[in-house]
């Protein structure tokens, strides 16, 4: 479990983080969202014991991260941004030394080193110094540091950063199946990833934390919930017809691609009406689609306001 | 299954961690051959070793200062600055270990380094003890007043190592630093505190001259006090250390 209370982070005048408060459960994977320099990245080094929390506290399994660190630290796996780890070294010495420092021993050790090291497929490149491996094995290296002792905590700073799409949907499918008895937290720009592998996502911007929602919850306040795409040879005469709808409110096309989309008076369902106008007309159309929302439009909306994202009984209201 | 395993010491993982990272470069083995090249250099032409025509090794020792004055912040600059630079220091200080273990299995490592090369400076020993009759006990305090002596400096490059990101400025410095310690109780040192600050405070400066108290320790006086100038100074400078990584690890 993780827990932060108004946590704050104040580099001379700069608020780097601002009353971050969350709480995340085991089972659950939170998904870090926030433009760069958000603070993402020193939240997840104040709740790693790296950086002591100007103010505020945070709990690791009920650990104090600053007067009980050590003991935070024992169940906490921490995947620095970056996936630093000492390049003269080869994968094999790096995690003979982290089971060192973490005092891993006797069976316990070798099974946990056969585990990580299957687990992230190390075995082709043991002996070769992590300098001379490729971004890939990298963040693996960094991925097996950080599981090694099965903690019961995760914390990863975009641990798919730089990877490509294969090594990305592998370390999406390590964190999935390590999900059911964790407690993860990931940082991410990659919106798909928040769909593929968090049960929550947090956005923070500016330091402030400004929405903390299951996906879904996110996606529902995109101006795209509810609304009908499709692709029509008409687009034009398409565009004035829908317009005129009961409950549409708004027809754009797109520039690129030609495509239709009807967005939905607030709260209003209309894809039958879409649907059935267009047959009823006549009109030629193909890949008609209802939309869930689109998470980037509202990640680009909630962080470039500022504004913290309404719940859905404050939006009913 | 190693002893450090076993006994889940955080110090000794990172201390063996440390020293094996010299070895894995030519770090190690660049330092080593010149740091023996230039000890015999300095001994045999500079110090006149046989020319004396006497069974001792003060010629060898009395170059030591000199040599640890640039070859000691050559091993100390990289300890802290490329920790940080790499980024490895989030590592290293988000594992289950106290600021302390890895400042002081870091500082050990690089100790033990430069006693593995102070230790192949043997051959001299053998050399004199072949062509006379020295006193070993004298010989055995200069070694130890010697390893004393490049564990300060060593302590002093890691704070300062600490300091910066960069490693050529954390060794100008180290050099720097270590010089004014190391004549502290010397005219150059002593005029230019004189001249600003009240005599007493310019004679307890003299007192931290490190010459000083080699000097005693390699003329085989084992003065308890000596050497715990020594370790007092290492104490010191590795707290003060600990002190820079916390306030500068933000950045």
């Amino acid at each position: 479990m993780i827990e932060a209370q108004r946590l704050c982070k104040q580099y001379g005048g700069l608020m780097a983080v601002n009353d971050v408060s969350f709480r995340v459960e085991p089972g659950q994977v939170l998904g870090f969202l926030g433009p760069n320099g958000a603070g993402k990245s020193t939240t997840m080094k104040m709740l790693a014991g790296f950086l002591a929390p100007s103010s505020g506290r945070a709990a690791v399994c009920g650990h104090d991260v600053v007067s009980d660190s050590i003991a935070a630290r024992r169940c906490l796996g921490y995947l620095p941004e970056g996936a630093p780890s000492y390049g003269e070294m080869t994968p094999l010495g790096f995690l003979e030394f982290i089971a060192d420092v973490r005092g891993l021993s006797g069976d316990l050790r070798k099974r946990r080193l056969a585990d990580v090291l299957g687990r992230l497929h190390l075995d082709t490149v043991l002996e070769q110094p992590i300098e001379t491996l490729s971004k890939g094995f990298k963040r693996r290296v960094g991925l097996a540091q950080a599981i090694l002792h099965d903690p019961e905590v995760l914390i990863l700073d975009e641990p798919t950063d730089g990877l490509d799409p294969n090594q990305k949907h592998e370390v999406r499918e390590l964190i999935q199946s390590m999900a059911a008895d964790k407690t993860i937290i990931i940082s991410t720009h990659i919106l798909e990833e928040v769909h593929a592998v968090c049960s929550r996502a947090v956005i923070i911007a500016k330091g402030r934390l400004l929405a903390d929602a299951t996906p879904a919850e996110l996606e529902r306040r995109s101006r795209y919930h509810g609304a009908v795409s499709l692709t029509t040879p008409d687009a034009v005469a398409a565009k004035e017809g829908l317009s005129r709808l009961a409950d549409v409110s708004a027809v754009e096309i797109d520039a690129q691609d030609g495509r239709l989309t009807a967005f939905p008076s607030a709260g209003k369902q209309i894809f039958d009406s879409v649907s059935g106008y267009l047959r009823e007309q006549g009109i030629g159309f193909s890949e008609l689609q209802l939309e869930q929302g689109r998470l980037d439009e509202v990640f680009r909306s909630i962080t470039r306001s500022g504004e913290p994202l309404l719940t859905d009984a404050e939006v009913a209201r | 299954m190693s002893a450090a395993s076993k006994s889940g010491s955080p110090v000794l993982a990172v201390f063996r961690r440390e020293l094996a990272s010299y070895f894995a470069t030519p770090v190690a083995y660049v330092f080593i051959v010149i740091f023996l090249v230039l000890s015999g250099a300095f001994t045999f032409y500079l110090g006149g070793f046989y020319q004396r025509g006497q069974a001792d090794l003060q010629p060898f020792f009395n170059f030591h200062p000199w040599l640890y004055l640039f070859l000691v912040p050559a091993v100390s600059m990289r300890l802290w600055s490329e920790e940080r630079k790499s980024g490895s220091i989030e590592l290293l200080l988000s594992l289950p270990i106290t600021m302390w273990q890895a400042v002081l299995g870091k500082f050990l490592a690089a100790w033990a380094f430069i006693g593995i090369a102070l230790a192949l400076t043997f051959p001299i020993w053998l050399t004199v003890n072949y062509l006379g009759d020295p006193d070993n006990g004298v010989i055995f305090a200069s070694y130890l007043g010697s390893l004393l002596m490049a564990g300060s400096f060593l302590a002093i490059g890691a704070c300062l190592s600490a300091a910066s990101r960069n490693q050529v400025v954390a060794f100008i410095l180290t050099v720097a630093v270590c010089f004014v310690l190391l004549l502290a109780g010397f005219p150059m040192v002593q005029d230019v505190f004189r001249a600003v600050a009240p005599a007493a405070l310019a004679d307890a400066v003299a007192q931290f001259s490190f010459l000083t108290h080699f000097a005693a320790i390699a003329k085989g006086v084992l003065d308890l006090r000596d050497v715990l100038f020594f370790v007092l100074s290492i104490g010191f400078w590795l707290l003060a250390c600990s002190v820079v990584i916390d306030l500068k690890k933000a950045d």
